[in-house]
């Protein structure tokens, strides 16, 4: 295994944290809307990621970062030719940290509520443009002879994306409903596990077409068995939700994620991006790749810090196990 | 196409602007984060209740304003990318490594520490919290250090080679693009600059709750803590302002010719404190000057020779071929003064104030004030009337944000200074910026963010103002009693959390 590839890897370990973790966050997000009753249940939900939703984040700028360093012209091409749909990405982004962190700072109700409709909002449509993305990258886009994206914004609204978008847009749903069952007390509890029976089955129809369709168009071995973890995690996370099993419930889907974007780098390799127009215009792992000497320095940094980052990161998760009720939300500081 | 709207000229705007608001909010993230980080530790040695309060006022403060650091942060790390894609595709395998090592170690560090922080009062033993806040101070500096690692590669390219096959620059030394001297100089000066602008911050604050006589023990620690920052940066900024000013007339001539509109070289050469003339036939009209002081800035001494703008101009055509290799000499000569006058300014009124408020060692005993009491600015052997101690307030308060400008028109000076280059010597602006992105799709996404951090900005402006009026918090029992167990003591299981969002 070349340099190039352990970097293909990791890569795809970056792009799996990131939805792992901002995965429950997005969802929770979204249940704020679905979920919640009232004001006080809402900032239950919110205050269950507060501490953790920063460092989630933090998964997706190192995916970034790491592909600028080891894959410049994957990274190139990606976000530049995704212009519009990452603009819509960054907003999003932008406006629910800043939700997070000034919703509780002012005692106005209009003042709440507007930001409290921004973490949905802003929860909502990444959630969404993640799998659309995700669906254009294994499909394939326009891509020339300079690795240039020729295609319009509408080559990226294709059947295939779209349907990815409303998989991530349901798993990380049913991701945060079955969080939310662990990580809640109460009566709001109970409606997170019934809410995720109802989630977890939509989630389960919409992911198994979309990786059939996958695994049709691109697949191989390898990949029909991550199909085969993803959809069976699936199911096990619906049955441990109904039996009670709320650790397991959460693991599990958090597996089905795994084994879903698993599945998308396998159908990928070696390619990163490919083109639809020729095949030689496809970018891929060699030719989009840097130099050996880059590769060692950051393969270096990847064995050293990521050990240590889930080491701390998991430690802040572990400081703040304790289930959350609307018994434990003060009134709003002032 | 009208060359105002040439692709590059859009990408350059939307990267100035986004830019240039990132780092409004990046100094300040830095110096509060330590300052804050100082301020708990002397709450947990000391166990003086003003220690804490203050902690907990400059914190919050400190929250609010890194809030839009890290989300006007994301931007800078898609936006290479976004609106770059060629400078991506040349200078990636070189530039990318630090970003990815700013992520990898300094991002996380900050995101999952402040996440322990603001939630940690009642989960964490007090000391485990206090070293908190300091992994999000050191997270903050390495953040700093990664990212001005990679500026200081596009302002003096090192450590690497051109791969004429790829089409690419290539890293050969990284530890080279980490420690060479236009690094630990740009370092440097940005650390000290971000102390200067929290120092005056935290004295423009101090000072208008001084002048109303509120919350005085606390205001009065951080005043001195404010002022003694704000000098101590100064002096630091000064310093090594003029240590990159030097390595910067070895490596990019030109950029420092520009700053002092000297359009033909002079031995000695003076510092030109005003000038006025037509960029079109490269001359000055009026000029008051200094004599031989540039040469000092430039070489330590009042003979040497400087070149000018168009003897450079001369010799970097030799060298790269023909073209017109001059930055916008206005932008560049005027940015520079307004750097040095802004954050010069908040450093004199900082050595001032030190001096007014000094303690025992130089000041009367008669003249010495207690923990609650304003103090007396004390010129020579008498207190300041009423007026003028209100004027030095006052002058604190509007002064506050004075550094900020100077940031602002440093980076300015420093990346229009650079032009026509992107990366200086090896890659022209006009061939970095993606090819594939239209001019209706830049225009979008500048509007869009402009529109976004306009609003943001009144949003976080107000929000400040509400907190800095409202004065340090009271505290409460569970604040006195922290726990002395991780994820906090079992008192009582239906507790409030302390903090919650």
């Amino acid at each position: 295994m070349e340099l190039h590839d352990v970097w293909f890897v990791l890569i795809a370990v970056l792009w799996t944290g990131y939805f792992f973790l901002e995965g429950f966050d997005f969802g929770v997000g979204i249940l704020t809307r679905l979920l919640a009753r009232d004001r006080a249940e809402k900032r239950v939900l919110i205050n269950t990621i507060g501490p953790v939703w920063d460092g989630n984040e933090v998964w997706l700028l190192t995916a970034g970062g790491a592909t600028f360093a080891a894959f410049p012209e994957w990274y190139a091409t990606l976000f530049s030719g995704f212009y519009l749909p990452l603009l819509v990405i960054l907003i999003c982004l932008i406006i629910r940290g800043v939700a997070f962190e000034y919703r509780a700072k002012r005692p106005e109700e209009s003042w709440q509520r507007n930001w409290e409709t921004a973490i949905f909002w802003t929860s909502l449509i990444p959630a969404f443009l993640w799998g659309v993305a995700f669906g254009n990258i294994v499909r394939g886009v326009k891509i020339d002879a300079e690795f240039e994206y020729v295609g319009s914004l509408w080559d990226l609204l294709n059947p295939y994306a779209l349907l990815g978008g409303l998989v991530t847009l349901t798993l990380f749903t049913f991701h945060g409903t079955v969080f939310t069952a662990l990580k809640t007390v109460g009566e709001i509890r109970e409606r997170a596990r019934r809410l995720a029976r109802r989630v977890g089955l939509v989630t389960a129809v919409l992911a198994s077409a979309f990786l059939l369709w996958t695994q049709a168009d691109k697949g191989d071995g390898t990949s029909l068995i991550a199909l085969a973890v993803a959809v069976a995690a699936l199911v096990a996370a619906l049955l441990a939700n109904r039996a009670g099993r709320e650790g397991w419930a959460f693991a599990l889907s958090g597996i089905t994620i795994v084994a879903a974007v698993a599945m998308l780098f396998l159908t990928l390799f070696p390619n990163v991006m490919p083109s639809t127009l020729d095949a030689d215009w496809s970018l891929t792992v060699t030719n989009a790749s840097s130099s050996p000497y880059t590769l060692k320095i950051m393969t270096w940094l990847a064995v050293i810090a990521t050990p240590v980052v889930l080491l701390y990161q998991g430690w802040t998760y572990w400081v703040f196990r304790k289930r959350i009720g609307t018994q434990h939300i003060a009134d709003p500081v002032h | 196409m009208d060359l105002a709207l040439a692709p590059e000229t859009l990408a350059r705007w939307q990267f100035g602007i986004t830019t240039v608001y990132h780092f409004l909010f990046v100094p300040l993230t830095i110096s509060l984060a330590a300052l804050t980080a100082g301020l708990q530790t002397a709450w947990v040695r000391t166990g003086k209740e003003k220690y804490l309060r203050a902690t907990k006022f400059w914190g919050k403060l400190f929250l609010i304003n890194i809030a839009m650091g890290v989300v006007t942060g994301i931007v800078q790390e898609f936006q290479f990318g976004m609106n770059w894609s060629d400078y991506s595709r040349f200078v990636g395998d070189v530039f990318g490594a630090p970003l990815a090592f700013e992520a990898l170690i300094a991002f996380f560090f900050e995101s999952t520490f402040i996440g322990l922080w603001i939630f940690g009062w009642d989960r964490l033993p007090k000391k485990i919290h206090l070293a908190c806040i300091w992994m999000v101070s050191i997270g903050t500096l390495l953040s700093a250090y990664f990212i001005l690692a990679a500026n200081s590669w596009m302002q003096h390219p090192v450590g690497y080679r051109i791969n004429e096959e790829k089409g690419r620059a290539e890293l050969t030394d990284f530890w080279l693009v980490l420690t060479q001297n236009t690094t630990l100089n740009q370092v440097f000066h940005s650390f000290s600059a971000a102390f200067l602008t929290g120092g005056a911050f935290m004295v423009g604050i101090a000072a208008f709750h001084l002048m109303r006589k509120k919350h005085i023990p606390v205001m009065r620690t951080s005043l001195r803590l404010g002022l003694v920052t704000l000098a101590v940066g100064g002096l630091f900024t000064a310093i090594s302002g003029d240590t990159l000013g030097k390595v910067m007339y070895e490596q990019q001539p030109m950029k420092m010719a520009a700053a002092e509109a000297l359009w033909d070289g002079e031995e000695p050469a003076p510092f030109s404190v005003f000038a006025y003339g037509d960029v079109d036939k490269g001359h000055n009209e009026v000029a008051l000057e200094i004599p031989g002081l540039l040469s000092f800035l430039a070489h330590s001494d009042f003979e040497s020779y400087v070149p000018g703008i168009n003897d450079t101009n001369e010799a970097l055509q030799e060298k790269f071929g023909p073209g017109d290799y001059k930055p916008i000499v206005p932008v560049a000569y005027w940015g520079f003064r307004w750097m040095i006058g802004f954050g010069m300014a908040s450093f004199s009124l900082g050595l001032l104030g030190l001096w007014l408020t000094r303690k025992k060692f130089l000041l009367p005993a008669a003249h010495r004030t207690g923990e609650d009491e304003v103090p007396h600015l004390m010129l020579l052997k008498k207190p300041l009337g009423s007026r003028l101690t209100r004027l030095y307030w006052l002058l604190a308060l509007w002064t506050m944000a004075f550094p900020l400008i100077a940031n602002a028109w440093g980076w300015i000076f420093t990346e229009m200074g650079r032009q026509p280059w992107v990366v200086y010597g090896v890659m022209r602006t006009e061939d970095a910026v993606s090819p594939g992105v239209s001019t209706a799709e830049v225009i979008t996404s500048m509007s869009v963010f402009t529109l976004l951090y306009a609003v943001l900005a009144v949003i976080e402006v107000r929000l400040l103002a509400k907190y800095v009026k409202a004065g340090p918090p009271e505290l409460s029992e569970s604040d006195l009693n922290p726990p002395t167990k991780l994820g906090g003591d079992v008192r009582d299981a239906d507790k409030p959390m302390a903090f919650s969002y």
